[in-house]
């Protein structure tokens, strides 16, 4: 019993791996721009049925690749036509924006690919288990979580560790002093907006071969992500990171003891306490402008 | 450089978010249409969105086309059928809408919904509105039972049906007496209604649990549950899920090589289309598939998939079926008038329903009485396309049984018409 114990602790911090790629995009887009990207979950639903569409032509392979790029190109045009002109607006009405991007996105891909669920499978190539010791895990998986950590650690590295970087974290800080240090933040605003998104895309077609494909795919996830990010801390990188694992942790935890049925409600109840103790989120850093 | 961002607030944002949350429904605007003489309108609400959502939209898909069909025949009485359709959401939602429906725009019926819990709230504003209501999807037994009303009647089969039905063949296959069952149940109405009729079926017949987990009904992940799976080596696991969780459930337990039976008592085909020839796997029960042999299955399904480019699955023939029921009824009786469409079907009237034999409302409880089928996963090698996944069981009951011998009896479900 104890086994199976720690070998659903395990799991739920595997498990917490898949909202980390949709959560760090949201915070990255929140905390340069101050746009709560309430579409996120629609640009995870877009990578999934991009990788349908690609997939008989270009491999899943060449999906992992295609796709994500697609959806950042579609992040780009969204952040040049709509996000630019709500940055400095009512946070209110950014929110009503993405709100209904959501559904825009929701519907049309309803429209387009039919509302009933389609089917993708994980390629034979990638299917198999892994054994330790007694600890069973999908070959796929595996992978999937390799290619999530080497994302993480990519953005880290070019937020911590490049100009680029620097120049971001600048501009979560004070916009205002980096533009008077005459940098012009549009083209990063661009780019993390891109990043952010292609993210979603990339999330999306990493979990397409194991999670029903359906048009209201993105709701399931963003709600979960969201409450990663608000339990991290809006604006800290590894506060994301950690509250993702933690969720899943939790999550884990609560299936090992037994009680299943509240493997959803426990992470609103864990974000309820954190709102209710650090409302700035676990390690959420001091954001001048937002306080 | 245009600066970027002044004075918004962290609390400002926090708060909005919840706030947009929070309005999750958001409803279009409806324009006010009464009857007219010219035509005859009947409301459709079933979910849209949501994980039931997917086969709701077969339903619409269904009602679409049996509207066409009808008209095309010349309409209700010489009049025009119209549906009006709309996304029942969730129970409170549901009421609302039927309300509307019924006192705003006078519909003649309402046809619908998957859900057991918006089925009831619908059903007490039909019961109080005395308008009929003609459930397509919801399968608890309680609405057939302790929740059963004189207005609402179910083209959909009920839980202990397709318990019955699907218990057969596993009765056949050796998995139920003195076998352990671990079974996976979804979180709301529906499936606390289908465990404790899967659990009678399961006692009675010798077997028993190895486990019993109740899953959230927008669990995407099942890869948790499947660990206490492998862990409890059960001889058959059970699924009483619904909706996207048993596509999910299904890709899952095929990525982790699971190798027990598995066998499911609440099945949609389009769930297993979903799921796709490598994952779909176990014994499922259906009202009815694409693939029956009877002139009428063959006429539906050409027809829908002449329209829509794919075959109709069996939330698609719930609807469809109510619609016919009810226009053919109407037209028999040269009438819309509830009190004359309830006696009719009260009396047995008989409905082709597409399968070898036809079907009738059964008088104490409501129930649509026809036969069911249990299909089995084909080996993948063998599935020749992404529809045919399947092989079919004959009509269970056989031939010479009484058709009512799968449905709750005595004190299985008791209702009391008031």
């Amino acid at each position: 019993m104890l086994t199976l114990f720690i070998q659903q602790v395990l799991n739920g911090l595997l498990d917490g791996v898949y909202y980390l790629l949709i959560a760090l995009g949201l915070s990255l887009i929140f905390s340069l721009g101050g746009i709560v990207n309430l579409a996120h979950g629609a640009f995870y639903a877009i990578g999934a049925y991009l990788t349908i569409v690609l997939a008989p032509h270009i491999g899943f392979g060449g999906a992992i690749v295609a796709s994500p790029l697609l959806v950042a190109l579609i992040g780009v045009v969204i952040e040049r036509g709509l996000f630019r002109h709500f940055y400095r607006r009512d946070p209110i009405l950014s929110l009503l924006l993405t709100f209904g991007l959501a559904m825009v996105a929701e519907q049309s891909l309803r429209m387009i690919f039919g509302a009933p669920p389609l089917s993708f499978s994980i390629p034979p190539a990638l299917r198999g288990q892994l054994f330790i010791g007694d600890f069973i895990y999908s070959r796929y998986r595996a992978l999937l979580i390799l290619i999530a950590a080497a994302c993480v650690l990519g953005l880290w590295f070019l937020l911590q560790r490049t100009a680029f970087g620097r120049v971001v974290r600048a501009g979560v800080q004070n916009p205002d002093m980096v533009g008077a240090l005459g940098i012009s933040l549009q083209p990063y605003m661009m780019a993390v907006a891109a990043l952010g998104i292609g993210l979603a895309g990339l999330a999306g077609v990493l979990l397409a071969p194991i999670y029903s494909i359906h048009p209201a795919m993105g709701q399931e996830i963003i709600t979960p992500a969201f409450v990663v990010v608000v339990i991290g801390g809006l604006g800290s990188f590894w506060g994301v990171v950690v509250a993702a694992l933690m969720v899943g942790l939790v999550k884990g935890v609560t299936i090992g003891l037994g009680y299943p049925q509240w493997s959803t409600a426990v992470i609103y109840l864990m974000m309820l306490l954190v709102l209710l103790f650090r409302p700035r989120g676990l390690f959420g850093e001091r954001i001048q402008r937002f306080e | 450089m245009t600066g970027i961002i002044k004075g918004i607030s962290r609390r400002q944002a926090l708060a909005g978010a919840g706030a947009a949350a929070a309005t999750g429904l958001v409803t279009s605007p409806s324009i006010i249409l009464a009857q007219t003489p010219e035509t005859l309108r009947f409301g459709h609400l079933t979910p849209r969105t949501g994980f039931l959502g997917p086969l709701g939209e077969y339903g619409v898909m269904a009602v679409d086309l049996a509207v066409e069909e009808i008209n095309a025949a010349g309409g209700v009485n010489g009049r025009k059928l119209e549906a009006l359709k709309e996304d029942s959401v969730n129970p409170q939602t549901a009421s609302t809408k039927a309300e509307r429906m019924i006192e705003r725009d006078k519909v003649a019926c309402i046809i619908g919904e998957i859900s057991s819990a918006s089925a009831l709230t619908i059903a007490q504003v039909a019961g109080r509105t005395k308008t009929l209501f003609v459930n397509t999807g919801a399968n608890s037994d309680a609405l057939r039972g302790e929740s059963c009303n004189r207005y609402m009647f179910h083209v959909e089969h009920q839980n202990s049906m397709y318990v019955k039905s699907c218990g057969r063949s596993l009765l056949a296959q050796g998995l139920v007496k003195g076998k352990k069952w671990f079974s996976l149940t979804a979180d709301y109405a529906f499936g606390h209604d289908l465990l404790k009729v899967a659990k009678r079926f399961m006692e009675a017949n010798g077997g028993q649990f190895a486990a019993d987990k109740l899953v959230p009904t927008d669990a995407t992940d099942f890869s948790a549950l499947l660990l206490e799976i492998r862990a409890a080596k059960p001889d058959l696991v059970v699924s009483n899920l619904a909706g996207n969780q048993i596509t999910n459930f299904l890709k899952q337990y095929s990525e982790f090589g699971l190798t027990f039976p598995v066998a499911g008592f609440g099945f949609d085909t389009a769930l297993a289309w979903a799921a796709g020839k490598d994952n779909f796997g176990g014994t499922w029960p259906c009202v009815w598939h694409h693939l029956i042999d009877t002139p009428s299955t063959k006429a539906f399904v050409a027809a829908f998939t002449k329209k829509y480019g794919k075959p109709p699955e069996n939330q698609a023939w719930g609807d469809y079926m109510a619609v016919k029921i009810m226009a053919q009824s109407m037209n028999e009786l040269k009438s819309t008038e509830t009190p004359k469409i309830l006696e009719h079907w009260e009396k047995g009237a008989k409905f082709d329903v597409m399968k070898p034999r036809q079907g009738y409302f059964r008088a104490s409880d409501h129930q649509l009485i026809s036969e069911m089928y249990t299909i089995t996963a084909l080996p993948p090698a063998q599935v020749k396309n992404q529809w045919d996944l399947f092989t079919s069981s004959a009509p269970v009951p056989g031939p010479d049984e009484n058709m009512e011998v799968i449905a709750t009896s005595g004190d299985e479900a008791v209702c009391k018409m008031s």
